[in-house]
């Protein structure tokens, strides 16, 4: 069964895109969330390569994301690094990486958390207020809401 | 120390120096009220008291405050708060008052609504009660309580009764509390223990605590007691049970330090027998009183008026 996974690994790091991103060492289980950050649905039209449970060398075991023709910003890496803290951004362009880069989640992080308190300022549809949490601690994750101080650690995205 | 914060909105944004600046700053306050019952330092200044909530105490506290820096108040309660404002948002409703009022003080159900109107407000906001959340006046008075009493809060043997897994001053005290050499013993039913993360904050800043589901009052400086309410329980009969358990009464005054106080933010029901209130023990009388100095010093240091 291992081996299977560790096969199919190997395949999946040795077939390249032409241009796009490869998302690795995101949290096991994680690539449908880091999907719907960057908004990609059954409608795709180009190649979408999704590996889940593979093994690690790092983390234990982890899901890695191929995605063609696509670009990323930083608003969707300070999503990612939410729930993916260790994943690798690489940029591939004529199926050369020409950039690399870990996400960084940053000391705040406006507008992608969904407060849990639903007595929270932040869920009363009215008021002008975002949602913002931050970075109390990072390993393991704290985040607190800025307005209800609610703590939590297993963060749920905005929809 | 230097004076920076414009806003009060949660006891978690003051540093232990701050708090202390606050509570040097109130004993200077009651011993001017004491010289003269009102002062002018406030004079010609308004104070909107927005009350989207009942509580009669914590607004009459800071009117009276206004009103003995000289001051002025406008504003309504809950019974006052017009279909028009309720169906306004927070936001709107503030940015209008911020032109009216030279500091504002508001209660809100709703948790975080504070933060969200100092946002919007260009006049100071004294966070009077969002919901479940904050009340950070009330743990400033709580703690100058204290210090009055025995000086400071250093070396103090701390026991907290009642409802300690959803009452909001037992959390901001404690909050507040930790940043102290103290030691603290919670004592409440096992169904209203006190949360995970609240022990977890103070055993990492090595602070010893007891917790206990027996009422015992023995080696406390004070004894900070809350109210059980009726709606946590399910069952009314377990809610009996448990009340009639965590009464302090006289005789559970025996095991008691000599110097020891017992406080209570009120309104009481029945956690604490009448018979207490004329031993030498009750301090929490005082303690409301107490809300008068700290919410005047405070209206000045958010005013950037300096009194010393
Ligand atoms: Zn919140």
């Amino acid at each position: 069964m291992i081996h299977v996974a560790c096969k199919q690994h190997r395949e999946l790091k040795v077939e390249m895109i032409k241009n796009g991103i490869v998302i690795d060492h995101i949290r096991p289980r994680r690539a449908i969330d880091v999907l719907r950050i960057l908004g990609i649905d059954g409608s795709f039209g180009y190649a979408l390569t999704i590996a889940m449970n593979v093994p690690s060398k790092h983390i234990g075991r982890k899901d890695i994301l191929k995605v063609e023709n696509r670009d990323i910003d930083t608003n969707e890496i300070n999503k990612i690094a939410v729930i993916a803290p260790e994943a690798t951004i690489n940029i591939i362009k004529d199926h050369r990486v020409v950039k690399k880069e870990k996400v960084t989640l940053p000391e705040t992080i406006v507008g992608i958390i969904q407060c849990p308190n639903p007595k929270c300022i932040t869920n009363k549809e009215r008021e002008p207020a975002e949602s913002v949490f931050l970075v109390k601690q990072k390993e393991p994750l704290i985040l607190r809401c800025k307005y209800c101080e609610r703590e939590i650690s297993s963060p749920i995205m905005l929809s | 120390m230097k004076w920076t914060k414009k806003h009060i909105i949660s006891i978690n944004d003051f540093s232990r120096d701050e708090i202390d600046f606050v509570l040097e700053k109130s004993e200077l306050m009651e011993k001017k009220l004491k010289d003269s019952k009102t002062s002018s330092l406030m004079n010609g200044r308004i104070l909107a008291n927005l009350f989207f909530e009942p509580s009669t105490r914590t607004r009459m506290s800071f009117e009276v405050a206004m009103k003995r820096l000289g001051g002025m108040t406008v504003g309504f309660d809950d019974l006052s708060v017009s279909s028009e404002v309720k169906g306004e948002t927070i936001a709107d409703t503030i940015r209008v008052v911020s032109d009216y009022a030279d500091v504002v003080v508001m209660r809100h159900p709703v948790e975080g609504s504070a933060m969200l109107a100092s946002e919007y407000c260009n006049s100071p906001v004294i966070n009077g009660g969002d919901g479940a959340n904050q009340h950070p006046t009330q743990t400033l008075l709580d703690l100058y309580t204290i210090k009055k009493e025995f000086g400071g809060l250093d070396g103090l043997d701390l026991c907290i009764v009642g409802d300690l897994k959803y009452g909001r001053t037992v959390h901001s005290l404690t909050s507040a509390i930790e940043k102290y050499d103290v030691k603290l013993k919670f004592i409440s039913p096992k169904e209203l223990k006190a949360p995970r993360q609240m022990i977890k904050s103070l055993v990492d800043r090595r602070i010893p605590v007891k917790e206990s589901t027996k009422l015992n009052l023995r080696d406390s400086d004070v004894v900070y007691v809350t109210r059980i309410q009726k709606e946590r329980f399910p069952d009314p009969q377990e809610y009996m049970r448990v009340k009639d358990a965590f009464i302090i009464d006289q005789r559970s005054l025996e095991a008691l330090r000599d110097t020891a106080i017992i406080m209570h933010p009120l309104p009481r029901v029945s956690e604490i027998s009448a018979g207490v209130d004329e031993t030498k023990y009750a301090r929490y009388f005082e303690q409301a009183k107490n809300g008068i100095p700290v919410r005047m010093a405070l209206l000045c240091l958010v005013s950037g008026i300096k009194f010393w």
